[in-house]
């Protein structure tokens, strides 16, 4: 049994919404003890010099390109690229190429990723057969399997009657569905949000209302069937009181948000950047002032990077022919610092986003810097500033909306059960 | 006078004094092109390409004339029917071009931002020749000397712009450049084809056309654009035209002197009626055509000039 303290740390609890000096300890894999003041002996001491150590981010909604595109990303830069990023779960969608829609399909993405990627993998299957909406998938099998979450992605099912069958039968295996709350016909072929600036462009646009349209949809569906339902991601300021009512009304309802988002707005597509381009698109900056508040108050549960990766050839085309998506496994962190540093969030609320809640909707133990907790960690250094150079990350597509910015926030190192997965070099 | 751009890309990146020297040149080439002999050579030995991702006869004929009469050695490529069907991209497309060594490069597409994604990629200058549903230069720029030669002005008029704005990048340009000459600009249609947000650009909105054209200087009619309806957002031809077509009736709420404009192609009896587009005492439509190849010789004749001064 060998024991490891890290030492001269800044503890970031967002169980207890605590930020403050200390020093945790760890002993096979496991948070056994933590505290202020002088640490325990220990056969390893990790000196922290003061930097912060957070419970490792739990995102949900991650692609990786296995199988179809692996020219795209891999579980091992999907995995080297979470590390450093400091994320230790990543949960991946199922929108590839097959589909993950049978169990079968879902073993070997399940083989792939425990031979590849140093960071734990959860994966997620669809929730209809080729996430066409008409068929539910074998929910049973697939959860038999290893599935922690059934999704469509940014595919909405469209069928009102079939959503509602899989939402029953869900719910008697006891599943988790997420879903992208969209009215589908409103936003078909939108590259923008409308308002000045998708008029100035001419770019087909949706109106925000598409969003409330579809989550008013899903939260009457979540009345009838009483399934387990997470919105994969709210952006607009309109969602907003339609989720407040339904959580208030005692739905088993969360709601998730992406950090593009959180940290963007419709007016960096500038000049039709398409790394720009994200699906829902870039929102205007009321809206994101809005979700950043509803993040602060928890009315938003989880902050996702809807990690997305694309390859040159799909970006660098006519913006409304582009791909959409963005990678953002390495910059998840230091953009939400961003937010941190323009005194918006505080640190426990952004662990909260992003370890502990979604932690929580997957039943897992991690998220917490508690005992007996697993000792998934992230040590980084929040004020370090860097330009990110977007030929530097690890991901095998390259497509981030932040290179060449400004950014502050690094990763030292991260831990996966206590072990080293990354160190910053 | 320095023409501080490499590009003709769209109006919102123009200044009043360069909407103003492309204006003042072209005057001279509406003069050189009612001569009998109307070749200069300002172009000589420069290369035109005409790129066309979309069906034109107007606006590409107009780019041959203008560059032809300049003495450029013009090459029109139909791209709708060629490479892209096999695939090509317009990344591709560009480098292709490259290795010809155009000078000037005319370029419509119907993307929106396909143009400004093009020209971040060749060596030579771009003309937009309209973009989508973005931006078509020439277009706002060739309706400005329209304006100007007939009311002496191109300032404090009264302008309104009817019909199809959502779907129309002639709107846009028109509703940048006559805003950037500080004249106050009307949009006139049903919310469908007009959205809210366009007041945001500093116009105002009337879904009444009665209300909308009265004591207006200049009536500009769009075309009402089928292709790029996705959905029913008119109920039928004939209550558009009840409701937004212009004619003698609807005209007389205008100033006695008012202009009409439309910039073609028409559909007669849709947006406008047949005898008020040829009443050659209101309707400027064929002027508008004249002015259109001056005014693209003048953007050649300066972009080319920048293209000197690199070399």
């Amino acid at each position: 049994m060998s024991t490891l303290v890290f030492t001269n740390a800044r503890l970031i609890d967002p169980e207890t919404g605590t930020d403050s000096p200390g020093w945790l300890q760890v002993v096979d894999g496991r948070i056994t003890a933590l505290g202020e003041g002088e640490a325990p002996a220990s056969d390893t001491q990790i000196d922290c010099g003061g930097h912060c150590l957070a419970p490792g981010i739990v995102d949900i909604g991650v692609k990786v390109c296995e199988p179809g595109e692996r020219h795209k990303e891999s579980y091992k830069s999907a995995g080297l690229a979470a590390a450093a990023g400091g994320v230790t779960t990543i949960v991946t969608r199922p929108d590839t190429l097959p589909a993950v829609d049978t169990p079968e399909t879902l073993e070997f993405a399940t083989r792939r990723a425990q031979a590849d990627a140093p960071v734990n993998v959860l994966p997620m299957a669809a929730l209809t057969k080729g996430r066409d909406g008409r068929e539910m998938t074998e929910i049973g099998f697939l959860q038999d399997a290893g599935a922690v979450a059934f999704t469509d992605c940014d595919h909405v099912v469209v069928n009102t009657k079939v959503f509602s069958r899989a939402l029953t039968y869900a719910k008697s295996c006891g599943a988790l569905v997420i879903a992208h709350p969209q009215e589908p016909v409103l936003s078909a072929g939108a590259a923008a949000t409308s308002g000045k600036f998708a008029a100035l462009r001419g770019l087909p646009a949706v109106s925000p209302m598409a969003e409330r349209m579809g989550l008013d949809r899903d939260i009457a569906l979540l009345e009838m069937t009483g399934a387990a339902y997470h919105a994969d991601q709210i952006t607009t300021a309109r969602a907003l009181p339609a989720l407040e009512r339904a959580k208030r009304n005692g739905l088993d309802i969360t709601a998730g948000t992406s950090i593009h988002h959180l940290t963007l707005n419709e007016l960096d597509v500038a000049d039709y950047r398409t790394f720009f381009k994200v699906k829902p698109p870039l929102r205007s900056e009321d809206d994101r002032q809005a979700v950043i508040e509803a993040v602060r108050t928890g009315l938003i549960d989880t902050i996702s990077s809807m990690h997305t990766p694309q390859d040159e050839e799909s970006k660098r085309l006519p913006f409304e022919e582009a791909a959409s998506g963005a990678v953002a496994l390495e910059t998840l962190l230091p953009a939400a610092l961003r937010l941190y540093h323009a005194g918006q969030l505080d640190l426990p609320t952004l662990f909260r986003a992003m370890a502990l809640n979604p932690a929580k909707r997957l039943g897992l133990q991690s998220g917490r810097l508690a005992t007996g907790a697993p000792a998934d960690l992230v040590l980084f250094d929040p004020d370090v500033p860097f330009v990110l150079d977007r030929f530097a990350l690890k991901s095998k597509s390259q497509n981030t909306p932040f290179d060449g910015q400004r950014m502050q926030g690094k990763v030292t190192a991260t831990y996966v059960a206590g072990q080293e997965v990354y160190r910053r070099g | 006078m320095r023409f501080a751009h490499r590009h003709l890309l769209g109006i919102e990146h123009l200044s009043q004094s360069d909407i103003t020297a492309i204006l003042d040149l072209a005057e001279k080439y509406v003069d050189l092109n009612r001569q009998s002999a109307k070749h200069s050579d300002v172009l000589s030995g420069l290369t035109q390409i005409n790129m066309f991702f979309e069906n034109s006869t107007r606006t590409q004929a107009s780019f041959e004339l203008a560059g032809k009469r300049l003495g450029a050695d013009v090459m029109n490529m139909a791209m709708q029917a060629s490479s892209i069907k096999k695939g090509e991209t317009l990344i591709d497309t560009a480098m292709t071009l490259n290795a010809m060594h155009p000078d000037l490069l005319v370029v419509r597409h119907p993307h929106s931002g396909a143009v400004d994604l093009l020209a971040q990629k060749v060596n030579c200058a771009v003309l937009n020749a309209g973009d989508g549903r973005h931006e078509h230069p020439t277009q706002a720029l060739l309706d400005a000397l329209t304006i100007r030669r007939a009311k002496g002005r191109l300032h404090r008029l009264n302008i309104a712009i009817c019909g199809d704005v959502a779907h129309s990048r002639v709107a846009r340009s028109n509703l940048i450049l006559l805003g950037k000459m500080e004249n106050r600009i009307r949009l006139i249609g049903p919310p469908t084809l007009v959205p809210g947000q366009f007041a945001e650009f500093g116009a105002e909105i009337y879904d009444d056309m009665n209300e909308g054209l009265k004591d207006v200087d200049v009536v500009m009619m769009l075309r009402l654009q089928k292709e790029r309806m996705d959905g029913g957002f008119i109920p039928s031809e004939r209550e558009y035209y009840h409701r937004y077509g212009l004619n003698a009736e609807k005209l007389a709420l205008a100033k006695p002197d008012a202009i009409v404009m439309h910039p073609g192609p028409m559909n007669r009896g849709v947006e406008i009626d047949g005898t008020l587009a040829d009443d050659i005492n209101r309707s400027v439509i064929q002027e508008q055509v004249e002015m259109g190849v001056a005014v693209r010789m003048a953007a050649m004749e300066l972009l080319a000039r920048n293209l000197t001064e690199v070399a």
